[in-house]
């Protein structure tokens, strides 16, 4: 077949096998993937020292490419990148070049002309750090900070390390995602990790209008019944709902989402007594979820925050290093043929 | 070869090479001669003759010029992304004779005014044979009728809708009912606007892991229903364009022995690629309709040799580069297909999914009768002709497209098939060097 279509592997990993770009967890082994949690399990104790500075990027530039405005994801990508002593650049876009009619090729070569070494993108559009990736010269690294509903790839790692954290393994674990997966991006990359690590079960909790076609491809099991959904589960991952969902005709009312698919202590009782409680937030209280329940023993939600930074540092220190590696290899190999 | 524009009592003679028009199987050919614009002389008749210039047409397939029914030029109105000139001169490099421009112009061609713009720009600069279509609703809004009886007498040869649908099934009942009031073939691209809504993708297994919008196979065949039960009730001859689904296929084959009187096409990369195109992002698969399954793509080719599909087209949408440079769902649909039409045909050929006779019979004779003409290749026809070497390599690239729109569905790798020359009329359109 002439698939001419560039895998996402071609741009997101060196010749080695090393990160160079994180676009999506599509493609990366469980190695990769358990790389990624175990480098970001070290930098948790560097969030915990009185002076929460390591050197890997010093000198370097990390831009904040948010073309969608985001509050927790970006602050975290902020505080990751000084932690690793980068010097970092907030642009929020979507209030200032595109919004004068400025393309995003044109605005990236102005911020190239910046030499900035990377971009964490936001985009609204499914695919947008993938052309990214291709459109810049090589050496800046991407990182997906989420893009349309395609990928949020730091978010399922994040909820990958607190899972392992709580569980100790993905081994045998029976995991649901709840709520509006049609939209999701983040419930798109978890299914994804929690496939590759090994968990046993994945399913998806949803009415048929949040569900995309084919959702069962993913590597999931379809469930409208939440009760039957929450039986035995170890993990219960519960999805932010937009309000805008109504207008769309998709759900009835707010009222009778949650009384079916919102999560209350009642149907927690369900799942494994030491079942845990994630959101990749911010969560609406009384819509996905009861307070009682956010707020409970069992929730997790605020490790999720906390390891979001450790991921992040990973995450871009990590393929900083692809792309070092892959400057002096192509340096080395000039050498060798005697042209450097 | 080149050079072949002389005056037009200048006489050509084609020898050796394989004959295939379409019709029957394919038949050695010992030579044709072309004079006056017409072939002259066949077989030992043609080998005697004298001609000013010989072509060795050996390891060839000489078979009528293609006909292509779905084609955007882009003149009036869309310089930046192509013009008569450039359009029409990749399409004789693709082995095309005749082309049917679509009605999708700015602006668009809903009158006489724009049909005569269409062909004195096609009679000053285009080698080949340009057919307009015109609108079937004005300004294809899908509203108004268009003055369809003025637009067939100033030389359009159907009217369609282009890529816009007709949104309300009762305008659609009138355009239809008024087209046939004239004899008029009706074009039409079946898809259900609400149902394709904001998609840019085949709603299925690409959609769901890469999180675009979906367009459901139902926005396309709910419309060929719809379509075909108007048809039937009102009379008029209608041509379905540019299908994407098995299921309409299956349809249209139903229609067909209820005995309504349907035709209907299919892009070359729809029998090419599926829906796996997409899997990196790549923006020149954004595509309308989208490229579906590989369920979709053998039906679709089945329906093609079966003869259910009547024709093969380009649907070749020129872009300039900026209309491919962006994030996918932010791109413009459309590939720059004319050039490569006929290598991707032979690629099905290679892997036994088409016969050759049946690749020619949908660029030539297929297409041709749609819209009431012929393709063939005997004593006294028109010398509309393509010949081309079918194990020659080419490799698309930037610099040798002819066409302004760069994002041809195949690029920087090499294919077969080259089109060595394309006559309109016995007079060089395209040739080789």
């Amino acid at each position: 077949m002439i698939a001419n279509a560039t895998s996402p592997n071609h741009l997101q990993l060196t010749r080695d096998g090393q990160l160079r770009h994180f676009l999506t967890l599509d493609g990366l082994g469980r190695e990769l993937l358990t790389d990624i949690l175990d480098t970001a399990d070290s930098f948790i104790e560097v969030g915990e020292r009185r002076i929460k500075k390591v050197p890997l990027l010093r000198g370097r530039t990390v831009v904040n490419l948010f073309f969608e405005s985001s509050t927790r994801t970006r602050s975290t990508f902020e505080l990751a990148a000084k932690r690793l002593s980068a010097d970092v650049l907030n642009l929020d876009i979507n209030t200032s070049a595109t919004s004068k009619g400025e393309s995003l090729s044109d605005t990236l070569l102005n911020l190239e002309a910046m030499a900035s070494d990377m971009f964490v993108v936001r985009h609204a559009q499914s695919g947008a750090p993938h052309f990214i990736a291709e459109s810049v010269t090589p050496g800046v690294a991407i990182i997906n900070a989420g893009d349309g509903r395609h990928a949020h790839p730091t978010q399922a790692m994040l909820d990958m390390l607190t899972i392992r954290q709580h569980k100790g393994t993905f081994e045998g674990l029976k995991v649901a995602i709840v709520g509006d997966v049609l939209h999701s991006r983040v419930a798109r990359s978890q299914i994804r990790a929690l496939n590759e690590l090994g968990a046993e079960q994945i399913r998806v909790i949803a009415p048929g209008t949040l569900l995309p076609s084919d959702v069962e491809s993913l590597g999931c099991t379809v469930e409208y019944d939440m009760a039957r959904g929450m039986k035995d589960l170890d993990v219960v991952i519960m999805l932010r709902l937009q309000k805008e969902r109504m207008e769309g005709a998709l759900l009835p009312s707010e009222r009778e989402f949650y009384r079916l698919y919102g999560l209350s202590q009642e149907k927690l009782a369900l799942a494994h007594p030491e079942c845990i409680v994630m959101h990749p937030g911010p969560i609406n209280r009384g819509v996905e979820i009861e307070s009682a329940v956010a707020d409970g023993p069992q929730s997790v939600i605020l490790n999720q925050v906390t390891n979001g930074i450790a991921i992040r540092m990973a995450v871009m220190s990590m393929a900083m290093g692809g792309q070092v590696a892959e400057r002096q290899q192509k340096l080395t190999e000039l050498t060798e043929r005697g042209l450097a | 070869m080149s050079g072949f524009k002389q005056s037009s009592g200048a006489s050509l003679k084609i020898i050796g090479g394989r004959l295939l028009d379409g019709h029957e199987s394919e038949t050695s050919n010992s030579a044709l001669l072309v004079r006056n614009g017409r072939i002259a002389a066949t077989g030992d008749e043609a080998l005697k003759a004298e001609a000013d210039q010989t072509l060795d047409a050996d390891g060839c397939v000489i078979t009528p010029g293609f006909v292509d029914l779905c084609c955007n030029l882009r003149e009036p109105g869309n310089g930046q992304k192509g013009n008569i000139a450039s359009e029409t001169r990749a399409a004789a490099r693709g082995g095309y004779t005749t082309v049917c421009a679509s009605p999708e112009t700015s602006p668009v061609n809903d009158s006489r005014a724009v049909t005569h713009l269409i062909l004195d720009g096609a009679a000053t600069s285009s080698p080949i044979r340009v057919l307009p279509v015109g609108a079937v609703t004005r300004g294809l809004e899908g509203e108004m009728l268009s003055d369809m009886a003025g637009l067939a007498a100033a030389g359009c040869v159907a009217v369609g809708n282009g890529s816009r649908g007709v949104r309300s099934a009762r305008i659609l009942r009138r355009c239809m009912a008024y087209a046939q009031t004239f004899g008029l073939t009706v074009m039409f691209r079946p898809e259900n606007q609400s149902l394709a809504a904001d998609g840019y993708a085949h709603d299925g297994l690409v959609t769901a892991r890469l999180g675009l919008l979906g367009i459901p196979e139902v926005a396309e065949t709910a419309s060929v229903m719809e379509m075909l039960l108007l048809a039937e009730e009102t009379g008029v001859r209608l041509h379905l364009s540019q299908l994407s689904c098995g299921r309409s296929v299956e349809m249209i084959a139903d229609a067909r022995r209820r005995g309504i009187a349907v035709t209907a096409d299919v892009a070359m990369h729809q029998l090419v690629f599926t829906e796996d195109a997409l899997a990196g992002f790549d923006s020149r698969f954004h595509l309308r309709p989208p490229l579906r399954s590989e369920a979709d793509r053998k039906a679709l080719l089945a329906g093609v040799r079966e003869g259910v599909i009547d024709a093969i087209v380009s649907q070749h949408l020129p872009h300039d580069s900026a209309a491919k440079q962006a994030p996918l769902p932010a791109t413009e649909p459309g590939l720059s297909s004319v050039e490569s039409v006929l290598s991707l045909g032979l690629l099905l050929v290679k892997r036994g999914e088409l016969k050759l006779t049946e690749l020619v019979r949908g660029l030539t004779s297929g297409p041709a009768s749609v819209i009431g003409r012929t393709a063939t290749i005997s004593h006294d026809e028109i010398a509309d002709l393509c010949v081309f070497d079918p194990e020659a390599c080419w490799t698309p690239d930037c610099q040798s497209l002819i066409s302004a729109g760069l994002h041809a569905p195949i690029l920087d790798q090499a294919l077969t098939g080259t089109v060595r020359l394309t006559l309109v009329d016995g007079q060089e359109a395209w040739a080789s060097s």
